[in-house]
């Protein structure tokens, strides 16, 4: 690991107000766990929050504490790189409803039992209305930039749509303004296979797993991430990785034994993701997504969410993302064109499908820098 | 503005102080970074080349992936005081309505193109019975960009049948400006300043 880890610092907010929610409550006790980078400067202008994707969190370049993983981001962010924590002061906060220390299903409600599913349902925005709050607390008016990729996306253009006053720069990429059909069915499947297995227990699993019984539906989580993790791939990049190819064994068994290395690859990342994530804040967090339509919300009209907004913004998607694909962030870039912001937007080529965003690809490096130093 | 592309730097001399431009085929957005940082020029570009525009990003320009012939639709009327598209008419599929769109897009528009009127491209013809290749047209019939060659003389014929006013025009050769007389001859390089 590089001395980006170093500097690292892990704070946890108690909101003293409750959260009020797109669904209408008003969420008690909200806790916020969100890590910060580099220092923020006297004028408090310097500060860049990073939003992270569904399955991610605030770990964004420091280990993660249960797989002991580099940041999900470490190669963008730390000094001298990209986001540069040698110039800016870096937030990566834990979206509401997951499971990382900031409030979801699993923390404890008023009666000192987890929520489970009395947890109410959420929203992209209140996602963001948490940022917000965190902001507030810390006495940032005014971010030099916030910065997501995929659902970290979908937060920040939520930002620049609900509090414009809030962000000079807004950098949104792999991501969309809306969650499509194929998008909302793709999460169900992941939903369905949680809620089809028997230790689901209508999301009251979380007894069975303190007395040791496990970490509840393991199994339906396992499929759910495995499902999506089709999606954040490339038809022709999992070709690359693992073709036909055979596991561990010279020729096939006939039987329904991981023949397949890609098969293997899939097991192993449902598998190792049930270490870190808990099932209901899966279903709770898609749930999210699946609700976001930013011109819904703005009188069915992508530019109106916009309209007045002074902030840059930049828009970047992949050649081979077909979960978000290009067409999404070009409609995002025409409707702040039809609304007179600044804007730019570029399709990259990367082999890595939707994950292009988290891997190598130099060109993205550079447009992220350029963005975010002018 | 030294360094310029000669053409570029016709444009860049006559682009009013603090304007609002649209750059259409800005490339690796050149002529925007000049027009911002010594004309203070509110700059916005359009490029078709992903490699470009990741380059305009990177110096802080704002420019939109996207292609003449269709993208210039997306834009509101009359919200840029100029619209430039310089050495990409001639690329285009319909230069005739990508003119109408300039024009609506921005109140007056700079256009320059290489004249394939020019005595060498001429001379090149008659003589070899090829289509040229000259130093303001590089590259062979088959690989070049240019899908829509023009003459100095096709331009003004077009502009008068679209309705447009000529407010200024611009002649280059290879050593320096010449005169409207006899340009469709002598210059390699026209840049055009329309108003509707």
């Amino acid at each position: 690991m590089d001395g980006s880890d170093l500097q690292a610092s892990s704070h946890l907010l108690e909101l003293a107000e409750p959260l009020p929610l797109d669904g209408g409550q008003a969420l008690p006790g909200v806790r916020i766990s969100y890590e910060t980078y580099g220092t923020l400067n006297a004028e408090r202008s310097n500060a860049i929050l990073i939003c992270h994707a569904l399955t991610g969190d605030q770990h964004v370049a420091s280990p993660h504490p249960k797989t002991g993983k580099p940041g999900w981001w470490v190669r963008m962010v730390g000094p001298g790189k990209p986001i540069d924590t040698d110039r800016f002061h870096v937030i990566c906060a834990n979206v509401l409803g997951s499971c990382m220390g900031t409030t979801g299903p699993a923390s404890p409600a008023s009666d000192g039992q987890p929520w489970a599913m009395r947890f109410p349902v959420i929203t992209i925005r209140d996602m963001v209305r948490g940022h917000v709050a965190l902001l507030d607390a810390l006495g940032i008016e005014r971010l030099h930039a916030v910065v997501g990729g995929s659902m970290g996306g979908m937060q920040a253009l939520s930002l620049a749509a609900n509090w414009p006053e809030r962000a000079g720069a807004v950098l949104v990429i792999a991501s969309t303004a809306r969650h499509s059909a194929q998008n909302i069915a793709f999460h169900e499947v992941g939903r369905q296979a949680i809620m089809a297995d028997p230790k689901w227990k209508n999301g009251d699993y979380y007894g069975a797993r303190d007395k040791g019984g496990g970490k509840g539906p393991e199994n339906g989580l396992a499929v759910a991430r495995m499902a999506a993790h089709i999606t954040y791939l490339s038809e022709e990049g999992m070709h690359e990785k693992f073709g036909r190819r055979l596991q561990n064994r010279e020729a096939k068994t006939f039987g329904f034994d991981a023949d397949f290395q890609v098969e293997s690859y899939l097991r192993h990342q449902g598998l190792s993701f049930t270490d870190r994530f808990d099932a209901n804040s899966y279903l709770y967090i898609t749930r999210a997504m699946d609700y976001f339509d930013l011109a819904e919300e703005h009188g069915g009209k992508l530019a109106q969410a916009f309209a007045g907004s002074t902030a840059r913004f930049c828009l970047v998607s992949f050649d081979t993302d077909w979960l978000y694909p290009t067409a999404e962030s070009r409609a995002i870039a025409h409707a702040l064109n039809a609304a007179g912001a600044q804007v730019s937007f570029v399709e990259l080529s990367a082999p890595f499908g939707h994950d292009s965003f988290l891997l190598d690809v130099p060109a993205l490096d550079r447009v992220i820098a350029g963005f975010l130093g002018s | 503005m030294s360094g310029l592309r000669p053409d570029l730097a016709v444009i860049a001399e006559h682009v009013a102080p603090g304007s609002r431009v649209l750059d259409v085929g800005c490339g690796d957005g050149a002529l925007m970074a000049a027009l911002r940082d010594q004309r203070h020029v509110d700059a916005r570009g359009m490029e078709l080349d992903a490699h470009n525009v990741a380059e305009c990003v990177a110096r802080g320009l704002s420019v939109i992936q996207g292609d003449a012939d269709t993208d210039l639709a997306y834009y509101p009327d009359a919200v840029f005081d100029y619209a430039i598209l310089s050495q990409t008419l001639q690329t285009t599929r319909r230069p005739d309505k990508v003119l109408g769109e300039l024009l609506r897009v921005g109140r007056r528009a700079f256009v320059s193109f290489p004249n394939f009127g020019h005595w060498r491209v001429r001379l090149s013809l008659l003589w070899n019975g090829r289509m040229p290749v000259t130093r303001s047209l590089p590259v062979s019939w088959y690989a070049t960009e240019n899908i829509h060659h023009l003459t100095v003389a096709d331009f003004r014929a077009l502009v008068e049948e679209l309705g447009v006013k000529v407010e200024g025009a611009w002649f280059l050769a290879s050593d320096g400006q010449v005169g409207a007389a006899g340009a469709n001859w002598r210059a390699e390089h026209a840049v055009f300043l329309l108003s509707r």
